[in-house]
């Protein structure tokens, strides 16, 4: 039986404060193997840490088990303590007694319950702990290469930070050009400098930097493989438009006879068949719109060819697919707005035209915008003079939206207040709003600044909007005053919150990343490792992993950029030692194991036996390679022979835990 | 289709022509209706403004009657439905509750009964089965649909939807009458406001109307007795108070379709109104 | 007395019984899934003992008998919802071979209250804990699992 230390952590009062830690400590000292056992504050910490190198020392400990929080969190930073102590870093093993235990039966009616179930939890882990083998990872090359999902803000400025580390970089955008929401806005708190002009010159570095290859109006189809050595397969949808050919000369979209709403200016403007999203694209070439193309509704036209000098149009071009192996991934997939149409039937479920959302404004605001940046009244086409602006309209409302908040748009309605009052003069401005946050540098100024200038600011919330002849009628609450308000409006700008981008639950299972309750993609830690996820070699960057602004989403960006050159600067990766191993004595041959392998890891090979008194014959085994393997453990339970084991996770160890649990 | 009828107490006195209505068109389309034997007042709203308990039990013994008669159950009165919903809710929700009040009455309630508005019922049959059974169009009938707050409020226990209803507009579009889009078709009419808060009361009134008129509305169909009763009889009194000359017949929605279904105007009771709707039932060519 | 003495479990101690389960999550989805529920700090009673496994398809059946052999009352086994394992495909061996094992438990006499598997993922520790709930719920209406404990 090895020598066993236990090192019980009151986590603070996280644990100590509901867990009697010195009594479980206490007892743990009774359970087979252990020679020392004791509790400590943080035991994470570097005086913890240090305790335990000690301890190995003084007390000759061959195996260690740490009861504090899930190993989730910190079973790699004890695993290193164990390296430092000289211990085998596999010799390790955790309970957790603080989301399984603790924070879950925190009331004094269940203490005595749940002090019964943490010693359960830790005799569990010694009896893990005494069956441990020492384990040693093997070595993987890493392809020094990065995919980057989604060419907005945060993929625009991951992309080019790792492509300027020397790295390799392949950035993939559903749309036909980069630029995702940041570009469509017009401009940005609380500076006011003009969005478009501090994005596109990103977007025109992205294009023109050697080592990044931009594949836009493409998706990530699959992704397989693992942390330095993925593999993945992306899809450039058609664009009818050999872009190798193409000159970006605009004969064909400023010629196309077909005009649809369209979805880059939110349906305020139009465009045609063939198209570019908007004049500063990148790339600055089309493509075609076949749903709407008139060659293929009604079978002739053909305009977009007859017209191109370079030949570049091409009906019959279909989706390719290109496969790439990639040693990391950033997933920068960005944000939605909250469909605030199908709920908030008070502000008519979007049957008034005058009701416009924040990004719809942004639009129309925008001098590139369908409006040439003239603010009017959508019905109308007249210049709106009452404004009335609806804080959090699908954020912080629980009953019909999310209940999060969505953090930009209380600065970008103050924009938008200051906007209205400079552009038009004798406008009024209400803004409806619950709290007014304005966390960043310099926006709590600006907000001041634009109560100044002359938006009248009512915290409550509006209960109904209706048409009255010309006039939006807007009624609301204010419940400083305690009164009723009715505002006659001319148009209403709705503060609509972010969601994540359509699609993001897609992305989250092929690549698998979890998604927290709203969809948002679940970072490793929400303070330690917020770039990071839980699956190896998976970085998050921007909204897609929670709604923030500008500038958090370009550090974060800047972040993962930093994350992934850590990793793919290495010159080879140690590999998960954690694998399935095949007893050969005990191997039949039977390969029933081999149809269940997820990663075609288990092969037959033919060896050699040679049994005392007998001749040497030859059979068949099966055989996992380590390199494949991922440790699933699936092959375990198809073996009939019990001849297949997982590392740390064995038959023995789990059949002990059981015992343990059930003493 | 078979389903249990209560009427409620204002269908037996001001609103004996929505009653009337109703059971006509009813007939005519083929809905069988069955009264409640022995049926009680549903409480509204005197119950629920004093006695929570009371309020629940009244009702309970309605249901509990259509149970018996192994019936769901339509109500025409935007209040009843209300009630018998609540308690619906509150007696296959709250176990103490409905302990009480079973040993109160002398029976349980086992919940199976299935409470319906009058504008479910109708618009159950099929808006085409309706538009088939329309000989007389509504085309020159530009009317605002107004549901009032008791039929769709509170959310979840309403017939439709709290913010835009629909259903008394489909019934109507399916008789060809021109519906309006207004912005007043679940506001409150004051009803209950209009002995304590009578200048109050008024002005909702004075809302709802102008706003209808405002949207070009020449009548306003509803489905609840109490609305209908304040903004047809108080108009003579808002045009006092506030200088107004609204005359706009406020009709219930089961007397336009019996008249776009062919009925006689005399038969759906409408020769009871204080505002006259002759001008508005000719213009139908009624 | 109105309450039925039969009805009420007691340990040798005296205290009221309390059934004990055995949870194998997967590391990937349910794991992370119980861990949120501590870091939401969602209540739910602590009758039930996790163990750690890479992949819901690591749990031999073999394991969940022993568990039952040890007196555990109920065994849960839970992993990620299908097509969104860690490991590709390892949860529908998961599903095929439990489904399997708890038609052959049931019909060797067991309640089918005594054995869930149940997927839940990383970001449903309100699942885990409702899982948790009702198979307490359910645990203490059949009283100690007698079959084949040896205890």
């Amino acid at each position: 039986m090895p020598r066993i230390g236990v090192f019980v952590c009151w986590c603070g009062s996280n644990i100590g404060g509901v867990l009697d830690c010195p009594a479980i400590a206490q007892e743990a000292a009774s359970f087979p193997g252990v020679v020392y056992s004791t509790e400590y504050k943080y035991v994470c910490s570097d005086p913890g840490q240090k305790l335990i190198v000690d301890a190995v020392k003084e007390h000759r400990l061959e195996r260690v088990v740490v009861a504090s929080c899930s190993p989730r969190l910190h079973e790699e930073t004890f695993r290193q303590v164990l390296r430092r102590s000289g211990l085998n870093p596999y010799f390790f093993e955790m309970a957790n007694l603080r989301e399984h235990c603790s924070w879950v039966h925190p009331d004094t009616t269940v203490r005595e319950q749940a002090q019964r179930k943490a010693v359960d939890l830790v005799r569990r882990a010694v009896a893990k702990a005494a069956r441990l083998e020492p384990l040693f990872p093997g070595k993987i090359p890493v392809v020094r290469r990065c995919l980057v999902i989604g060419g907005g803000i945060a993929g625009i400025q991951t992309a080019l930070d790792v492509a300027d580390a020397g790295l390799e970089v392949l950035l993939v955008e559903r749309e036909p050009t980069i630029g995702g929401n940041m570009v469509k806005l017009d401009k940005t708190f609380p500076t006011l400098d003009c969005s478009a002009c501090i994005s596109t010159p990103k977007m025109v570095a992205v294009a023109q930097h050697p080592n990044i290859r931009l594949y836009t109006y493409a998706q990530v189809e699959e992704v397989t493989g693992y942390i330095g050595n993925f593999k993945a397969r992306i899809r450039q949808k058609a664009r009818y438009v050999d872009h190798s050919k193409c000159n970006g000369c605009g004969t064909c979209w400023t010629r196309c006879p077909v005009t649809v709403p369209d979805d880059f200016n939110l349906g305020l403007g139009e465009r045609g068949a063939i198209y570019i999203p908007f004049p500063q694209a990148v790339p600055n070439k089309p493509v075609i719109d076949l749903e709407h193309c008139r060659r293929s509704t009604r079978g002739k036209c053909g305009a977009c060819a007859k017209l191109c000098p370079t030949g570049a149009i091409d009906y019959e071009q279909k989706d390719e697919f290109v496969d790439v192996e990639v040693g990391a991934i950033i997933v920068a997939t960005g944000y939605g707005l909250f469909p605030w149409e199908k709920v908030y039937g008070e502000y008519g479920y979007g049957r008034f035209r005058d009701v416009i959302t924040g990004l719809m404004f942004e639009r129309m605001v925008n001098a590139s915008g369908p409006t040439g940046g003239k603010i009017q009244r959508p019905s109308s086409g007249k210049e709106p003079k009452t404004v009335v602006f609806i804080q959090c309209v699908g954020s912080r409302d629980e009953a019909r939206g999310k209940e999060y908040c969505s953090r930009f748009c209380c600065m970008y309605t103050a924009k938008h207040a200051h906007q209205i009052l400079e552009k038009i003069p004798g406008s009024e401005v209400y803004v409806f709003y619950i709290d007014v946050r304005t966390f960043g540098k310099g926006y709590e100024e600006f907000y001041r600044r634009v109560r100044d200038e002359g938006a009248v600011y009512i915290r409550g919330r509006v209960s109904k909007v209706y048409q009255d002849g010309s006039k939006l009628i807007v009624r609301g609450a204010d419940t400083l005053l305690g009164e009723q308000v009715e505002i006659a409006a001319d148009m209403v700008v709705l503060a609509t919150g972010a969601v994540p981008a359509a699609g993001a639950a897609d992305v989250a299972r092929m690549i698998g990343i979890p998604q927290d309750k709203d969809g948002f993609f679940q970072e490793a830690h929400p303070k330690l490792r917020p770039v990071e996820t839980h699956t190896g070699g998976v970085y998050l960057a921007g909204t897609c992993q929670g709604p923030k602004d500008i500038p958090d989403t370009v550090s974060q960006a800047s972040g993962a950029a930093a994350k992934v050159c850590g990793l793919l600067l290495r010159d080879e990766l140690e590999t998960n030692p954690l694998v399935s191993k095949v007893n050969e004595a005990l191997c039949t041959g039977c390969l029933a194991c081999q149809p269940v392998c997820p990663y075609r890891a288990i092969q037959p090979v033919t060896i050699t036996e040679r049994l005392p008194g007998q001749p040497p014959r030859e059979r068949v085994v099966a055989r996992v390679n380590e390199g494949l393997c991922q440790g699933c453990g699936a092959c375990t339970v198809a073996c009939r022979a019990g001849a297949i084991d997982l590392k740390g996770f064995t038959n023995k160890q789990l059949i002990a835990e059981v015992d343990a649990l059930c003493l | 289709m078979k389903i249990g009828y209560y009427p409620g107490c204002s269908l037996e006195s001001s609103a004996k022509e929505y009653d009337r209505a109703t059971r006509l068109v009813a007939r005519h389309l083929g809905i069988q209706l069955y009264d409640l034997n022995d049926w009680n007042c549903c409480g509204a709203t005197a119950a629920h403004s004093t006695d929570h308990f009371l309020a629940a039990a009244l009702p309970a013994r309605n249901l509990m009657i259509a149970e018996e008669m192994g019936l769901n159950v339509t109500v025409p009165c935007a209040a009843c439905y209300q009630r018998l919903r609540l308690a619906h809710r509150e007696l296959t929700e709250n176990e103490a509750t409905a302990r009480e009040i079973a040993e109160l009455l002398g029976r349980p309630y086992q919940g199976k009964v299935r409470i319906y508005s009058l504008l479910e019922t109708i618009a159950g049959i099929g808006l085409d089965q309706l538009a088939a059974q329309v000989v007389r169009p509504l085309k020159e009938l530009k009317v605002a649909c107004y549901y009032g707050c008791l039929l769709v409020r509170p959310p979840g226990t309403g017939c439709d939807d709290p913010e835009n209803p629909r259903l008394m507009d489909e019934l109507l579009l399916a008789a060809k009458a021109e519906v309006l889009d207004w912005g007043y078709k679940n506001e409150c009419c004051g009803a209950s406001l209009v002995f304590s808060e009578r200048r109050l009361a008024l002005r909702l009134i004075r809302n709802i109307l102008r706003n209808a008129v405002d949207a070009g509305a020449t009548s306003i169909a509803c489905a609840c007795p109490l609305c209908q009763t304040n903004l047809d009889t108080r108009q003579g009194q808002v045009n006092k108070e506030f200088g107004t000359s609204f005359a706009i017949p406020i009709f219930y929605f089961p007397q336009l379709l019996g008249l776009a279904m062919g009925l006689y105007p005399q038969d759906l009771g409408l020769g009871k109104h204080f505002i006259d709707p002759q001008r508005a039932i000719k213009a139908v060519g009624g | 007395m109105s309450v039925n003495e039969s009805d009420v479990v007691t340990t040798a101690e005296g205290a009221a019984w309390e059934p004990k389960i055995v949870a194998f999550l997967c590391n990937w989805c349910s794991y992370a899934g119980a861990d949120l529920a501590g870091v939401s700090r969602i209540k739910y009673p602590a009758n039930v003992r996790i163990i750690r496994v890479p992949c819901s398809s690591r749990v031999n059946p073999q394991f969940v008998f022993r568990a039952f052999e040890r007196g555990a009352d109920g065994v849960l086994v839970a992993g990620c919802h299908p097509g969104d394992c860690h490991y590709v495909t390892g949860n529908y061996y998961t599903r095929r071979r439990l489904t399997l094992f708890k038609r052959l438990l049931e019909y060797v006499g067991f309640e089918p209250e005594r054995f869930i598997v149940r997927w839940v993922s990383a970001s449903e520790g309100q699942r885990f804990a409702e899982t948790v709930k009702e198979m307490v719920d359910g645990l203490k209406h059949l009283g100690p699992q007698k079959r084949v404990s040896r205890v």
